[in-house]
């Protein structure tokens, strides 16, 4: 069943139509990934879907509930994380705080193991616990940010450019911890510039072009698509 | 010797008092991103309160107080809610000239209940002065008072900002608001709840500013306010322990240069200090160089 379902979703910026009638779905234990040049509207997409941007029309149902016009901070409570374009660590906080935030809607006594759970797949995270966030790397930066997300115990978690300005071996890495959280259950929305390993990972796929989705499919079939070659593969 | 350190207690004590003023200045500012210029207003409000309280009740000193406090958080949080949430998304000058009026808004208020002439304040403080040096060093126990109320609610606050979820949680939307709400933190309490914090103080503020300097009237806390929001630049806005040392300094500043150079020139110095800081380190004392990524 669809975890979560967006339909006819149509997104200003003042005047300008970013966001035109997108509509798409997730099913439960998928991992869907959305690919398109930039500008695009990926990143639009996944940030109104989680509710720090309000669409002017459409609707966004997750888990049977619409949550159109929720404010982000409820839509978290309800098993949905992003995990956001540029990592966005709490800079000045330690490795420990940013996850203790990550865990900020869950109840008390839940957060050791959470962290236990963040811990085993992010074994350099525990080796950093008391650094300052700033202070981490670019790759374990980003292993922050996602073992953040993954602390609310999210039911679908939305990972926006997790491999932007990482070295090919971080990337791999992270492609990895992608596919190990989706075998333990976790329902993964992927946004990425990287359409190749994006496509790899995932069971579908869509094609977004200035607003629009251009193309639906397995991503199996995304992979050997022509166009999708030609556009984001490098032929 | 003993003439020096008398000024310099009589700055320190001062400077407490604009330390715990400017506290409201910067974690308001660190939170919300906005100079709240009408937080001058509420120490006044609160001091009135406490006068109103002890005088015509006749309630005990600290008991005026408490009510003063629990009287800013509410003003603090309602102007919060009615004046500057519905600016969250405009431009900071809007909200710096809203704040601008809310000030004037206030003092005309206080002009409005309780009058054009000054009223004076019988101090909270209770307990008597310290002698040194055989007499020739007093210390006041406003002093006392205020000094250690200082130290109470600087290690008050960078516990709870260091320890508490709350406080945690603060600290998070003072960094990255989008990212703060993705956590969950909602953050319009959140900054509702910095204003209570910071108003709550201002009373205490208040309270203290008016036992040692017993005149109270509606512009009682313009020029206190400048004074703090100067303390809280020179220490580096948005940073709790820089309100703390920035106040401070700036207090001992003032007095020494009404002892030594000028008594007229006192406020000159505070402002001359402003200056020179946004000329020498705009970021402050302790403020931190806000990189931006690109």
């Amino acid at each position: 069943m669809s975890l979560l379902k967006v339909e006819d979703m149509h997104v200003y910026y003042g005047n300008i139509h970013a966001i035109k009638g997108v509509s798409f779905e997730v099913n439960e234990g998928e991992i869907v990934t959305l690919i398109g040049a930039n500008g695009a509207g990926k990143s639009t997409t996944l940030n109104t879907v989680a509710g720090l941007l309000k669409p002017r029309a459409g609707q966004v149902t997750f888990n049977g509930q619409n949550i159109v016009g929720m404010p982000a901070s409820k839509v978290v409570s309800l098993g949905m994380a992003l995990c956001p374009e540029g990592r966005r660590v709490f800079q000045q906080m330690t490795v420990r705080e940013n996850l203790e935030m990550g865990g900020f809607t869950r109840p008390a006594g839940e957060i050791a193991g959470s962290l236990d759970h963040v811990f085993k797949l992010f074994p350099r995270l525990k080796e950093r616990e008391k650094q300052v966030a700033g202070t981490l790397s670019g790759g374990e930066q980003q292993m922050l940010a996602m073992g953040r997300a993954l602390m609310g115990r999210p039911k679908l978690l939305m990972l926006d450019e997790p491999s932007m300005g990482l070295a090919p071996k971080l990337v791999d890495q992270i492609f990895d911890i992608i596919a190990e959280l989706h075998a333990a259950g976790t329902t993964i929305l992927l946004v990425e510039q990287n359409a190749l390993m994006a496509l790899q990972v995932a069971s579908r796929g869509y094609v977004l072009e200035t607003g629009r989705i251009t193309l639906a499919d397995d991503a199996d079939k995304l992979l050997v698509n022509d166009s999708v070659r030609a556009a984001y593969l490098g032929g | 010797m003993t003439l020096f350190l008398s000024y310099l207690i009589n700055g320190i004590s001062l400077g407490s008092i604009y330390a715990i003023i400017a506290l409201g200045y910067t974690m308001v500012y660190g939170i919300a991103r906005m100079l709240n210029f009408a937080h001058g207003d509420v120490i006044m409000v609160g001091a009135y309160i406490c006068f109103c309280a002890t005088q015509y009740l006749g309630l005990p000193a600290v008991v005026g107080v408490l009510v003063a406090m629990v009287a800013c958080t509410a003003l603090g949080v309602t102007i919060e809610r009615l004046a500057y949430r519905p600016l969250r998304q405009a431009a900071s000058l809007a909200v710096l000239i809203t704040a601008i009026g809310m000030s004037y808004l206030l003092q005309n208020l206080a002009l409005l209940i309780w009058g054009p002439n000054p009223k004076s304040f019988a101090s909270v403080v209770s307990i008597g002065s310290i002698s040194l040096f055989d007499g020739a060093l007093l210390i006041s126990g406003e002093t006392i008072v205020t000094v250690l109320a200082n130290i109470v609610i600087m290690v008050a606050l960078t516990q709870f900002t260091g320890r508490t979820k709350m406080g945690k949680a603060m600290r998070a939307v003072s960094e990255d608001r989008g990212a703060a709400e993705l956590m969950g933190i909602n953050v319009n309490h959140t900054i509702a709840l910095t204003f209570a914090i910071g108003s709550a103080l201002a009373a205490i503020a208040g309270a203290l500013l008016c036992s040692s300097y017993p005149t109270l009237q509606p512009t009682t806390g313009s020029m206190p306010g400048i004074k703090a929001f100067t303390a809280a630049v020179f220490g580096g806005i948005g940073s709790i322990p820089g309100a703390m040392i920035g106040g401070v300094l700036l207090g001992v500043i003032e007095i020494l240069g009404r002892a030594y150079v000028s008594t007229e020139l006192g406020d000159a110095f505070v402002f001359a200090v402003l200056i020179v800081v946004l000329l020498v380190k705009p970021t402050g004392l302790l403020g931190k160089k806000v990189s931006e990524k690109v």
